[in-house]
């Protein structure tokens, strides 16, 4: 690293605290806006200090919703959008890592065929298959279910392809060392790749909860019931475009709420998180 | 405790690459037998197919009066040391040696016994608790012995365990393994490349090239009686100097013995069996030499030589060395000057010749 003098520094710290007051102010007037009474804002007179309402909105966020659009309070759509996120990155990772394990321990037929149609997989994104994807969903009943929010998105190749990519970094000799121990192909990855492949597995883990946090197209379309939505949904129905006013207290504490999960997870996670994208314990 | 018997081993890979073309060997219960070659000569090939981690295309592995070609490495009653020892990176260096016990079904408390009993002998005690990553290269190693001893197996197999130490510690672990091995009196493979570990540890040393067993034996009898030019060169350090003869220098050279056969040959000289003297050896060797280069190690030094092959009338050299020049050790650091003519005889029972092919060598 190279260590700049003096004015360089400032400059370079300077620079950081403007990108991260770019990033934050937002972040805080969405906090502060959710203190705030209603027609305080709706006057366009908010103050950038936090206002006394605190409890009383939160409360009516979590517990009992808005009065008008969305009918849903924000607890259930946050449920929702958890085990659907939960969902997504547990399925994946699980699916993933079986598959990647198949892929390079096993020979049986058509394995490399197996593996480039995997890989081809990751072209085709929801958005491109979105409409033969709602059909075969809708086909199955899986409308307005946690099954239909996160199987279709289950279903992808970046994490099969890096598990695959780690597993060929594990020496032969640990498998050949297990089978002269006694360990079975089962013995093997449940004892020594699962536990080799805890700091990927949490790396990706927040990866694919945040992505699964954030969907937006994919619920939209395949939920129509209000106590299937999810959070980000959820948000959008509360800013109404008719004559209704916005109850922007109300709306800026769900977004402050939805953004809660995924910064947990990223702080909980983060020594794991670092650790599987940059060492190996090898 | 158990023979290990090899019997006309074929290793054919689906390619059609033939690494192991007929291997014949028979290890006696409590041998430690070294398999030694350059790379790629298919003995660790040969190892892992007696591990079971490569499948035995012809011919029969037999450990212990049982064929072993279709048995799984776990049930094949053997344990082996890997080169990168393949511990398992997340488990203590308790649990490293305990687990293919558990997979086996032992009970905790019998597992306890042995590991600790491991431990003990491999001073290991005090880092029962600790992960791999924690230890040094020596320690680890021995958490591979460990691993390989708590087993009780009928054998040890051995892939090249100690090529990732430093030079020092392979002389430590060298010395242990072989004590160890001594003391547990269990059957052993070892496979290694570099000569000196070969002759140090070995009962049997299997000398390997191209797939085949070039030589079994003592390693005293292989170094003295090397049966073919590559074995001749490749156990001994410096290597043997080879040196082909035409058909009437064989006949003149071994006047009087049964290798006179007027054929031509090769003739091959350790470098240790050189002495610098102006005398001449009657049936000996003499030979005049222009100093090169000169190695002092201390004990020892190497003289590099050209030789003036007219005078000799013996042609230039095929070996390891450039065309003329051969290595003369003599014992202390006292050395002639580069540049200095001197003359190194060797007296004729340390002679050795081989066919010219250099496959066969010719007994007096």
């Amino acid at each position: 690293m190279v260590e700049h003098e003096g004015i360089q520094r400032y400059l370079a710290h300077a620079i950081l605290w403007i990108g991260i007051s770019v990033v934050a102010f937002p972040v805080y007037l969405a906090i502060v806006a959710s203190t705030q009474d209603n027609a305080v804002i709706a006057n366009g007179q908010m103050s950038l200090l936090p206002g006394g309402h605190f409890l009383q909105t939160y409360y009516q966020t979590i517990f009992v919703g808005t009065s008008g659009s969305t009918r849903e309070p924000v607890g259930n759509m946050m449920l929702n959008s958890l085990v659907m996120a939960l969902m997504i990155a547990v399925g994946k990772i699980a699916i993933s890592i079986i598959s990647a394990y198949a892929i390079v321990y096993f020979r049986f037929p058509f394995r490399m065929a197996m593996f480039w149609i995997i890989f081809i997989t990751l072209m085709l994104p929801v958005e491109v298959r979105i409409y033969p994807t709602y059909k075969i969903v809708a086909d199955l009943h899986l409308l307005d279910s946690y099954a239909g929010l996160s199987l279709p998105l289950i279903a992808s190749a970046t994490a099969t392809l890096l598990f695959r990519q780690f597993f060929m970094t594990v020496p032969d000799e640990l498998l050949e060392a297990s089978r002269i121990d006694g360990a079975g192909p089962f013995r093997f990855f449940w004892d020594t790749l699962l536990p080799l492949s805890r700091t990927n597995m949490a790396a990706l883990f927040v990866i694919l909860f945040i992505l699964g946090w954030n969907q937006y197209l994919w619920p939209l379309l395949i939920t129509t019931r209000d106590d299937m939505q999810t959070i980000q949904i959820g948000i959008r129905k509360m800013i109404t475009t008719t004559d209704a006013l916005t109850e922007w207290p109300v709306v800026m504490a769900t977004a402050v709420l939805a953004m809660l999960p995924p910064v947990f997870v990223v702080i909980a996670m983060q020594k794991l998180f670092v650790r599987g994208l940059v060492e190996t314990e090898k | 405790m158990a023979n290990v018997t090899l019997r006309n081993v074929h290793k054919t890979y689906p390619g059609g690459f033939e690494a192991i073309k007929g291997v014949d060997v028979d290890v006696g219960d409590g041998q430690f037998c070294v398999l030694v070659g350059p790379s790629g000569c298919g003995k660790s090939t040969l190892l892992r197919m007696v591990a079971g981690l490569e499948t035995v295309t012809g011919g029969e592995i037999d450990i212990g009066g049982r064929v072993v070609n279709q048995i799984e490495p776990a049930d094949r009653d053997i344990a082996m040391v890997f080169q990168n020892y393949a511990l398992y990176p997340h488990m203590s260096v308790y649990n490293n040696m305990a687990y293919g016990l558990r997979n086996r079904g032992m009970a905790e408390t019998e597992i306890k016994t042995r590991v600790e009993e491991a431990a003990r002998i491999l001073e290991l005690a005090p880092m029962l608790e600790r992960k791999p990553r924690q230890l040094s290269g020596g320690q680890r190693q021995r958490v591979a012995m460990g691993r390989a001893i708590v087993r009780q197996p009928k054998v040890f197999l051995f892939d090249e365990p100690l090529s990732n130490l430093d030079a020092k510690l392979r002389i430590a672990m060298r010395v242990e393994i072989r004590k160890l091995q001594r003391r547990l009196q269990t059957t052993s493979i070892y496979v290694t490349h570099d000569q000196l570990e070969a002759m140090t540890l070995a009962d049997i040393l299997v000398v390997m090239n191209g797939g085949r067993v070039e030589q079994i034996g003592n390693p005293l009898e292989i170094y003295q009686k090397p049966a073919t030019t590559f074995v001749a060169s490749f156990i001994g350090a410096p290597p043997m100097n080879l040196m082909p003869l035409r058909p009437d220098e064989t006949k003149s050279r071994f006047a009087g013995d049964s290798r006179a056969n007027g054929k031509a040959g090769i003739l091959g000289i350790r470098p240790e069996d050189f002495v610098i003297s102006h005398e001449t050896i009657a049936g000996g060797v003499a030979l005049d030499l222009t100093v090169e280069a000169i190695e002092r190690v201390g004990a020892e030094t190497f003289i590099y030589g050209a030789r003036q092959h007219e005078e000799q009338g013996i042609a230039a050299n095929p070996g390891d060395l450039p065309p003329g020049e051969l290595i003369v050790r003599i014992p202390g650091a006292i050395a002639p000057a580069i540049g200095e003519r001197i003359r190194a005889i060797a007296p004729r029972e340390k002679l050795h010749l081989f066919s010219a092919d250099g496959r066969t060598r010719l007994e007096a």
